[in-house]
């Protein structure tokens, strides 16, 4: 991450835990992580199933509460906010769903879909300054004017997605978490709603959260990166950085793991031991030790401390300078 | 070279709502043995409705094969009584399915339904089939002592390695691989595919591989085929594929990539949506998203034109065609 004063974090998060009680013990999903995302930036959140990246993104916007840790955004506490204070906040933050089968009421037309933020906050005074606004969000994220009072059943899931977005638009955020946005559509349509993210990025000033598995659209979206393995933060860097030269063995697995769609683009894969172990009760120790083709006796003692290894770099591993 | 699948001019239509889904159209299509041949489309191109039509397995009265061919070693799938299906699926011919988590029987263990195969399909007893069972688990490196374990013990990619063994154990001629690694996190992924790899090495399996992406079929296959709307738009081996797209459709995938187009700030996607399988268009299926369309695009329906082996159904190239001929 920058250590440029000009380039203020939007939203501070620091040593923020979330654990789930369930019948076999207590599921670390979200296990002490601190980062910054940067105003008007992208952070991408890579990891695979299970990693807590999507429990942290629910975190931030306060859709679960968190055990412990800090959420400052603006100068704002959002995890001691009131409810008042939240009405607020949620005007300032927003999310888009993965699915977007399932994340609108499709018993709502498009426009109700869109529109239902604009009468919960009052923002619009009358019904033709509610159709206005509606039809002006449906251009913004490229839905034609004759499926204003179309039901969701009639679209197609890169539609569907745009109306996601054009909800989450709908009170002029400046943050917004993108859980999986494009995980659900074909590439073609996934190259469509990408652009249109980046596009609204420029035009509004937003700052998102990228929340993914897919490392090269992460790699395409994000400024900076952090890399999740079961609850904990392995790794932390620009994008560019990070994929040019992968510091944490999990990262260097990951980064091989990309298939590069050109010829002879074939590299050697680093392929993993065994399974991810299970984010229940886990055990001290790095928890990627398992599976570490470079783990020795001592990686299975102590918790690995997410440190800067170089400047710019953090990486939480006790091996990490040998792959500096 | 050996063909081990020929499918010839073939149509599958859907039944739905007094509507007719034209899910196949006029398909045909070469597979040569032991190779790995790539298919890519989107969803709802017809890839799953081929590996099904290739196995007979398109349910009436839902569906029907409306005519044409298919021959697996020479013989025609499409006239086999039931019981010649029965030896041939499973054991000439295997699936994977995309979903490790459905198509398993969670009230059976894994190595009951590996043995079970096994038993149908070879002249063995109970007990051997069992060690037999075993021993296919420990070839996609799971403990065979986990045999008498059910699915649901198993996380994903231990499901997907089951799947693999159940499809392998009779040493099937030709694999039907639908997606494979789809449901998986990429480095189990990664995992999955160094094994089939080395599988279908061991085994000489021919393989067709369905899959959505193409980074995958750059570095699995042998030949790769682009399907859209149902047919086949483009056919090739991969260094041909890949080095020169033809087809504006496959050039439009490899746009819309992000990993492609590294470095360009601006992914470049196709416009436009799918065609309806119920109401296709008159002239090429891809026209009305394509951006050197022209006027005989609308009217006329292409044919596959060959260059080298390179086939491509696509009006830009019909003039160019040193050699015409069917695949």
């Amino acid at each position: 991450m920058s250590n440029n004063p000009s380039e203020l974090p939007i939203l501070q998060v620091r040593n923020l835990k979330k654990y789930f009680h369930v019948s076999k013990g207590t599921l670390h999903a979200v296990d002490d992580i601190s980062f910054d995302i940067r105003q008007g930036k992208t952070l991408g959140m890579v990891g695979e199933s299970g990693c807590g990246k999507s429990t942290t993104g629910r975190l931030l916007v306060r859709l679960h509460e968190s055990d412990s840790g800090s959420i400052r955004y603006d100068g704002i506490e959002v995890t001691r906010a009131s409810s008042k204070e939240m009405k607020v906040l949620r005007t300032k933050m927003q999310m888009i769903f993965q699915d977007p089968y399932s994340s609108i009421n499709p018993r709502h037309t498009v426009a109700s879909i869109i529109g239902e933020p604009l009468k919960i906050y009052k923002k619009v005074r009358n019904m033709q300054e509610y159709e206005e606004k509606v039809h002006q969000l449906m251009e913004t994220v490229g839905l034609a004017d004759r499926l204003y009072d179309a039901y969701p059943h009639e679209l197609d899931g890169g539609r569907r997605q745009r109306i996601g977005i054009a909800r989450a638009l709908a009170l002029e955020p400046q943050f917004i978490v993108c859980d999986e946005p494009v995980s659900a559509l074909d590439v073609s349509i996934q190259a469509q709603i990408l652009n249109l993210l980046m596009d609204l990025q420029d035009k509004l000033k937003l700052t998102y959260l990228f929340i993914t598995h897919d490392l090269s659209v992460v790699k395409h979206i994000s400024d900076d990166i952090v890399i999740m393995y079961l609850g904990q933060i392995v790794e932390q860097a620009n994008t560019e950085e990070l994929f040019r030269h992968p510091i944490h063995p999990y990262s260097q697995a990951l980064s091989s793991a990309i298939p590069v769609p050109r010829l002879n683009a074939r590299k050697e894969r680093i392929i993993l031991k065994s399974e991810v172990v299970s984010p229940i009760d886990p055990k001290p120790g790095c928890r990627f030790a398992p599976r570490c083709n470079y783990a020795k006796p001592e990686c299975g003692e102590a918790d690995p401390v997410l440190r800067e290894v170089m400047p710019g770099r953090l990486v939480a591993c006790h091996r990490a300078e040998m792959f500096v | 070279m050996d063909k081990i699948l020929e499918v010839k001019d073939l149509h599958v239509h859907y039944f739905s709502n007094r509507k007719t889904v034209r899910a196949i159209n006029n398909l045909s299509l070469d597979m040569q043995r032991g190779r790995v041949l790539g298919l890519v489309g989107e969803t709802g191109a017809g890839k799953t409705t081929l590996a099904l039509s290739i196995l007979n397995m398109i349910r009436a009265p839902q569906g029907k094969i409306i005519s044409g061919s298919i021959r697996f070693d020479g013989k025609d799938i499409l006239a086999m009584s039931k019981q010649e299906l029965r030896e041939l699926r499973g054991k000439d011919i295997a699936m994977i399915f995309q979903d490790p988590m459905t198509a398993l029987n969670p009230v059976l263990t894994v190595g009951d339904q590996i043995a079970e195969t096994i038993f149908k399909h070879e002249k063995v007893s109970k007990d051997e089939a069992w060690a037999k069972a075993e021993k296919m688990l420990e070839t996609v490196g799971i403990p065979g002592a986990r045999a008498k374990e059910y699915p649901h013990q198993f996380s994903g990619g231990m499901k997907q390695r089951v799947v693999i063994a159940l499809s392998l154990a009779c040493n099937p001629r030709l694999l039907l691989a639908d997606e494979p690694t789809t449901a998986l996190d990429v480095t189990i992924q990664a995992q999955v595919l160094d094994l089939m790899r080395h599988l279908i090495r061991t085994y000489n399996t021919s393989v067709l591989f369905i899959t959505h992406s193409l980074g995958l079929v750059v570095e699995n296959c042998d030949e790769v085929a682009t399907m859209y709307a149902g047919e086949i738009v483009e056919y090739g081996t991969v260094e041909q594929v890949f080095g020169n797209p033809l087809h504006p459709y496959t050039r439009g995938l490899f746009g819309s990539l992000p990993d492609y187009s590294e470095g360009a700030a601006r992914l470049r996607p196709i416009p436009g949506l799918m065609p309806d399988p119920t109401n296709l268009p008159r002239g090429c299926y891809f026209s009305p998203r394509c951006p050197h369309v022209m006027p005989l695009c609308e009217e006329l329906h292409p044919t596959h034109t060959s260059m080298d082996g390179h086939l491509v159904k696509c009006h830009l190239y019909q003039e160019n065609a040193n050699v015409e001929q069917p695949i």
